[in-house]
């Protein structure tokens, strides 16, 4: 088990310097940064000055490993838009992307999971037809269509719902949070459906097939042969089976719920990470995207090491030490 | 003889598909006594597995019986609700499948899972239940049960796992076990093991038990009555040592010419000419006779009932009474 830790985090900072390299390419090769600091009069000697004083002009390998030790502390420099630390700015917008993607997660999982499950059982009721070519829509239409749609209907036409932004927030140390007030929820019900319906429909779509080949398992007709209620054979033994595979499925969805919530922050001018990002590329703040990027890589590294390991929680065949048994 | 335990009559079971209703099962009738272990053979596609599967109420849809009744113990099963088939499986009727290591949960410790299985139909505490399940582990041979209770599926072997299983099936003592290949997937040294386990629990605990197999050795060494299928009707059923050693239906004497002897080898090994119908192709007549050496006129017309022979019966037109096969003479 700890081995195996040790060569996932091993290949987790491989990744982590593989997108580094890339987010220091945007840097040498996207512009000239001298362009964007100096004014149109600057002397083409202060030019070369600036140049020799910031390390430009050091062989590639030297700044690379410069900008990877500034990395690493977090320091991606300064926004050239803001004129502000670029971590500042991030640290700033993270709790609104984090609070969106958080509940975004949630309306997909708990409403996913057992629509998927319904599906499953009642494999013939009306209903389940219904959910899944409801489902085929959440899968085919694009996320900005969808928010547009629920702005039209709960904002413009019914006025139930804030169309933009994130309400009245609570302050906590550097977190602001949106859950505490009744504005802040319910500016989250449409940004959080938004960009929860894709991961809700492909989880129930997930679910939905996972248990369907359970339940054609033997274990599952032994189980039945036994005399165990339905409740104890679909409830009890085909659902945990099933929650393996839709564990990794959903944790590597996490980290794309928050790499994806650009679109929805972009239509609901929510003011996250993402929407910092869109505006960054208008203004090529370079800066602030390859700390975006840098930091989106970092959230997949991470949740992916976390779903490897709730892997060792549900499956006990996974467990080392369990005597000399024949794997599977 | 006293009260059949299981009586089957003209059990039939149909697949409805797009191209037409197959019949798996046509008309076979079988009786197991208290205490007796009933062989059923044939080839795949037999309809073997789809009469245990019938018996206990666990016929993968669309498949369904379609004609006949089922009795356990004087009680009709084959009309019961989900929910009460429900308390007869495990209870009075316990099964064996075919692959140990597909029919335990691997997620559960294997403790669970017979815990699970004892308090869904005894009023027992998880304690007692506990200790039931130990004891039961110690009677199919596991080694230290206590021990082993924690233990995942995967940290046992095949053998053992079949060992676990028939624990699973025996746990609550049922009276009938439906036993469904259940050393086909073992080693050979292991199902000699298995299946004298079987053997010896089902008489310690006078269970009856419906051997469902392709493997003639296994019954002869195992049963006390066989029933032969073939395309899903009933041969011949009768005791073990009449059947095998006098067979009555050309295909049962078939089958048994099949089986190779140590003490004489022949240059080839016999075989049956020809192969099964398939259920979509079922020859009008008998089943059989398209392959049968002795067939004539009658069988390719009619079906052949099942024909009393004491102490077997056979389903062949060349075991009719006097009277009927007079008549086929005097037709022919």
């Amino acid at each position: 088990m700890l081995a195996f830790i040790v060569r996932r985090l091993i290949q987790s900072v491989l990744v982590m310097l593989a997108v580094a390299l890339v987010g220091f390419a945007l840097f040498t090769y996207v512009g000239d940064p001298i362009n964007n600091m100096v004014g149109q009069d600057t002397s083409i000697e202060d030019r070369e000055r600036l140049r020799e004083d910031l390390g430009l002009n050091d062989p590639f390998p030297v700044q690379f490993f410069r900008f990877v030790v500034n990395a690493a502390q977090a320091d991606f420099g300064i926004s050239y838009r803001h004129g502000r630390p670029v971590e500042d700015l991030l640290v700033e917008r993270a709790p609104a992307t984090l609070e969106l993607s958080f509940a975004a997660g949630l309306f997909a999982l708990f409403v996913g999971v057992p629509m998927g499950i319904y599906t499953a059982l009642n494999r013939r009721s009306w209903l389940s037809k219904v959910f899944l070519t409801v489902s085929l829509i959440g899968v085919s239409l694009p996320t900005f269509l969808i928010g547009i749609l629920l702005i039209l209907v709960f904002s413009v036409w019914l006025g139930w719902l804030p169309s933009f932004g994130r309400g009245e927030t609570v302050q906590f140390g550097w977190w602001s949070t949106g859950f505490l007030t009744w504005d802040g929820l319910t500016a989250l019900i449409m940004p959080a459906i938004t960009l929860g319906l894709f991961q809700m429909t492909l989880i129930m779509r997930l679910v939905r097939a996972e248990m369907l080949e359970v339940l054609r398992t033997d274990y599952i007709k032994f189980a039945r042969a036994r005399g165990l209620s339905a409740r104890a054979v679909n409830f009890g033994h085909a659902l945990k089976n099933t929650l393996v595979p839709v564990i990794t499925i959903t944790g590597l969805q996490l980290g794309s719920v928050i790499a994806f919530a650009i679109i929805t922050e972009t239509v609901f001018q929510w003011p996250g990470m993402g929407l910092l990002f869109i505006q960054a590329i208008e203004f090529v703040d370079i800066p602030v995207m390859a700390a975006y990027l840098v930091l989106v890589a970092f959230l997949f590294v991470l949740i992916n090491l976390i779903v490897d390991l709730l892997y060792f929680a549900v499956d006990p065949r996974l467990r080392v030490g369990g005597g000399g048994g024949q794997g599977l | 003889m006293s009260d059949p335990l299981l009586s089957v009559r003209d059990l039939r079971v149909d697949f409805p598909t797009r191209r037409g209703v197959l019949t798996a099962v046509d008309g076979v009738s079988f009786d197991i006594h208290p205490g007796e272990i009933l062989g059923v053979v044939g080839e795949s596609g037999a309809g073997k597995s789809q009469t245990g599967a019938a018996v206990i109420g666990l016929l993968e849809p669309p498949g369904r019986i379609a004609a006949g009744d089922i009795h356990l113990e004087g009680q009709r099963i084959d009309r019961l609700s989900q929910e009460q088939l429900r308390k007869v499986r495990g209870r009075k009727i316990g099964a064996v499948f075919q692959d140990p290591l597909t029919s335990l949960n691997p997620l559960y410790t294997i403790g669970r899972q017979l815990t699970e299985t004892i308090r869904t139909h005894l009023p027992l505490s998880e304690a007692e239940a506990r200790d039931r399940a130990v004891q039961v582990l110690g009677e199919v041979g596991i080694p230290s049960p206590a021990d082993r209770l924690d233990a995942y599926p995967h940290q046992f072997s095949g053998g053992m796992r079949q060992r676990v299983v028939i624990a699973l099936a025996l746990c609550v003592n049922p009276r009938l076990i439906i036993a469904d290949e259940p050393t086909t997937a073992l080693d050979v040294s292991i199902q000699a093991q298995i299946t004298a386990l079987l053997k010896r629990l089902c008489r310690e605990h006078g269970t009856a038990v419906m051997l469902i197999t392709h493997d003639m050795g296994v019954i002869a060494e195992t049963a006390d009555r066989v029933a032969v299928l073939y395309g899903g009707r009933l041969a011949e059923v009768g005791p073990v040592d009449d059947v095998v050693n006098r067979p009555l239906h050309p295909y049962t004497e078939g089958l048994m010419a099949c089986i190779p002897t140590t003490h004489e080898r022949p240059p080839r090994l016999a075989q049956i000419e020809g192969s099964m119908p398939s259920l979509t192709a079922m020859p009008p007549g008998c089943a059989f006779h398209p392959r049968c050496p002795h067939a004539f006129d009658r069988c390719a017309a009619e079906r052949p009932p099942l024909f009393d022979h004491p102490p077997s019966a056979a389903a062949c037109w060349l075991w009719a009474p006097e009277g009927a096969r007079a008549t086929e003479r005097a037709a022919s």
